[in-house]
């Protein structure tokens, strides 16, 4: 919050609006890891011992399950930047479009 | 009516809108022929990338290699959807934010460094390339099959084609054609496999007739179930089973996800939307109608091996279905008579002793010529004989090439006509739109970034997008002839190369560049170098020079890598930018201003 006022002068982050990025952006690398790699992969043998419908699980995981968690993940993380951009005020609405760019 | 006329009407409507669309949207500025002036919705943006990303190798081969290799096909499901997420949190939010056209920009100004912006469209061009003479390939599979014609010039046929239309429209042109392409693509792709869902296992939805019961022969057992005692009654290993040491699965859908997160046409297109939010917003978008198509596709091609096997294997010739014959003769399947029994026998690798399960040696079919005596071109029971050597070391009989699993299945399900049709224009759809995107991209490498930037940079607006018309001539008739002689069997393989090669090059530099102050120019270049030296000398080496089977690196093989190389990449970038001094003021700057969402301004191209 410290550098609240001053991120429209320098246009840099302020550290928490960074950190705090940070932290979705790998809570959210972590379960595409475990729902891919990890259900899909290297504990797929572990969970065929349960189904879904009539598959067994690991193989649907693979082959279904990651995916359909892969577009949850991006909704999810749109969502969480677009509010994390609202509390630190970078959000383009509270701010006059920006023209930095050259 | 007449199955080719169907074809003509469902093609040539397709045709028209998509040539009706690029011309009412041509481009009238080179920043509208690069990023369609940043103004384009986040809907639409992720209708036409969901059509770019899906390529002629995912439409028309992605079901039949998974109906080949069973479980090990998820490396190809998730490496790519996985990578799109990747390329979605990691990467494109802080390019767009960078605002520059190309990705060879951001490299060069990140690296402050014309020979890394030099490396960086080498490698653009390099990667294109590969992944360009899959698409180029498959038009011409599915021209060859429309027209029964020969692949060469089905693929002659489909290089005019793109070339005409990408030239004209430039980004803007192509974005909104793109959007009618997905439509025709989603159809063309959910239709049939509804079809068959239905006939198979009487549930209209695939993704739950693949989790539900297999019905069509009056019994009820699990799907998959049936799948597996089908192939190890032929002699093939289980469907569910794993052929591959996990290792191996783990560094090919690895290379597959950091590779799709390192494709410059697929970062290119977040250039076109307007702000950091719509970025994130179009990559939902994106990938939810990526994954009505994914999910479909194991669906497909499971219901496609059942019915393969169930209409084919120990049938007579004389009695095999119609649609056989015409895949027989455009060489896409073959039958060698074996036994002389005069029936079709399919069989795996277990029911021969030296574990083989070709009916022929070498890797595709080889004909006599045409004029040849009518005893050599006709068999007994009236097949296509062919010119290859028959493999005696075991008892298969059948040969089909993967990347007809989609356009036979139709067929096989004995669907109305229209639906075949439908397919039809649903691959040229999926193979033109990744082949524009990517010859734009290709010219846009080369006519802005070498020309303008590097080599000549008084270039004038107009100049620059001759050349980059010139280049993208240049890149389609290479393109094609890579087309005509594929170096490798399937098409989707092929483009997996394209990705080993992203993986090991743009992935960590751009990742480096995004997250770290410290890694500098010469950290850059020298990770880049060494990243994509050694990959492509594996994958060459594997694919081209060695035939008597060294053993593979850590068994892994050729496609899984570029996960390899991208590691070599962090390690040489790191350290040589330890030993050397830290990038200057201005760049450390910019770095921290790339992680401020707000103000993205309009995408510039210069």
């Amino acid at each position: 919050m410290e550098d609240q006022d001053t991120h429209q002068d320098t246009n840099e982050t302020s550290g928490g609006y960074r950190k705090a990025s940070l932290r979705i952006l790998f809570s959210l690398l972590t379960i595409w890891f475990i729902v891919s790699f990890g259900c899909g992969i290297l504990f797929r043998d572990w969970l065929d011992q349960f189904t879904i419908g009539t598959a067994p699980l690991g193989f649907w995981m693979a082959q279904q399950g990651s995916i359909i968690c892969f577009v949850l993940i991006l909704i999810a993380y749109a969502i969480l930047m677009g509010r994390l951009d609202e509390k630190y005020g970078y959000s383009e609405k509270s701010n006059d479009k920006g023209k930095e760019t050259k | 009516m007449d199955q080719k006329y169907w074809n003509f009407i469902f093609i040539g409507i397709s045709f028209a809108i998509y040539i009706w669309i690029a011309v009412k949207s041509r481009a009238s500025s080179t920043k509208e022929y690069y990023t369609a002036g940043g103004g384009v919705s986040p809907l639409a943006n992720g209708m036409a990338t969901a059509a770019d990303w899906m390529s002629a190798a995912t439409f028309i081969s992605m079901a039949g290699l998974i109906a080949a290799k069973g479980y090990d096909g998820a490396q190809y499901l998730m490496g790519w959807t996985g990578g799109f997420v990747l390329l979605t949190i990691l990467m494109v939010p802080y390019l767009r934010k960078f605002g520059k056209a190309t990705v060879p920009d951001f490299v060069g100004d990140r690296y402050y460094s014309k020979t890394a912006r030099g490396v960086a469209v080498i490698c653009a061009i390099f990667i294109c390339m590969t992944y360009i003479m899959g698409q180029m390939n498959g038009v011409g599979v599915v021209f060859s099959q429309l027209f029964s014609i020969s692949l060469t010039k089905g693929v002659l046929i489909g290089s005019a084609i793109v070339f005409f239309y990408a030239g004209l429209g430039g980004m803007k042109g192509i974005t909104y054609t793109q959007v009618a392409q997905y439509c025709v693509m989603a159809l063309a792709y959910t239709i049939p496999a509804i079809f068959i869902a239905i006939v198979l296992t009487n549930n209209f939805i695939p993704q739950l007739g693949l989790i539900g019961n297999y019905t069509a022969s009056g019994e009820s057992v699990p799907f998959l179930q049936k799948i597996n005692n089908i192939n190890e009654s032929i002699g093939f290993s289980e469907y569910t089973a794993s052929k591959l040491t996990t290792l191996n699965m783990f560094c090919i859908t690895a290379a597959l996800m950091c590779g799709t997160a390192g494709l410059p046409h697929v970062i290119v297109r977040f250039f076109t939307v307007k702000d950091v939010k719509a970025v994130r917003k179009s990559a939902c978008w994106t990938l939810g109608f990526i994954a009505v198509i994914y999910l479909t596709a194991p669906a497909i091609g499971a219901f496609s091996r059942v019915n393969l096997i169930d209409k084919l294997n120990d049938t007579s010739y004389k009695e095999a279905p119609a649609w056989f014959k015409d895949f027989e003769k455009t060489g896409q399947m073959a039958w060698v008579d074996k036994n002389g029994d005069g029936k079709i026998q399919y069989y795996g690798p277990a029911k021969s002793e030296e574990k083989t399960s070709s009916p022929f040696i070498g890797k595709k079919p080889t004909y006599p010529p045409a004029d040849s005596p009518e005893s050599l071109l006709i068999g007994a029971h009236g097949e296509r004989l062919l010119a290859s050597k028959t493999d005696p070391t075991n008892p298969n009989e059948l040969w089909f090439g993967a990347d007809i699993m989609v356009m036979a299945n139709p067929h096989m399900a004995g669907l109305p006509k229209w639906v075949i049709a439908l397919l039809m224009a649903g691959c040229i759809a999926a193979a033109l739109s990744t082949a524009a995107g990517l010859l734009l991209v290709l010219s846009t490498a080369i006519s802005h970034d070498l020309m303008k930037n590097i080599i000549k940079p008084e270039l004038t607006d107009k100049e620059e997008v001759r050349y980059a018309r010139i280049a993208s001539f240049v890149a389609l008739s290479i393109a094609a002839w890579f087309g005509i002689n594929p170096p490798s069997a399937f098409i989707a393989k092929t483009v997996a190369f394209a990705f080993g090669l992203a993986a090991s090059s743009f992935f960590p530099t751009l990742l480096m560049g995004i997250f770290s102050k410290r890694v500098n120019k010469q950290g850059g270049i020298a990770g880049m170098i060494a990243g994509i030296t050694f990959t492509s000398a594996y994958i060459i080496y594997y694919q081209f020079l060695n035939d008597t089977g060294t053993p593979l690196l850590f068994g892994i093989s050729p496609e899984g890598i570029g996960v390899i190389g991208m590691l070599i990449n962090f390690i040489v970038a790191f350290t040589v930018s330890a030993f050397t001094p830290a990038p200057p003021e201005d760049v450390q700057r910019m770095v921290r201003r790339i992680h401020n969402p707000s103000g993205a301004g309009e995408a510039s191209d210069h």
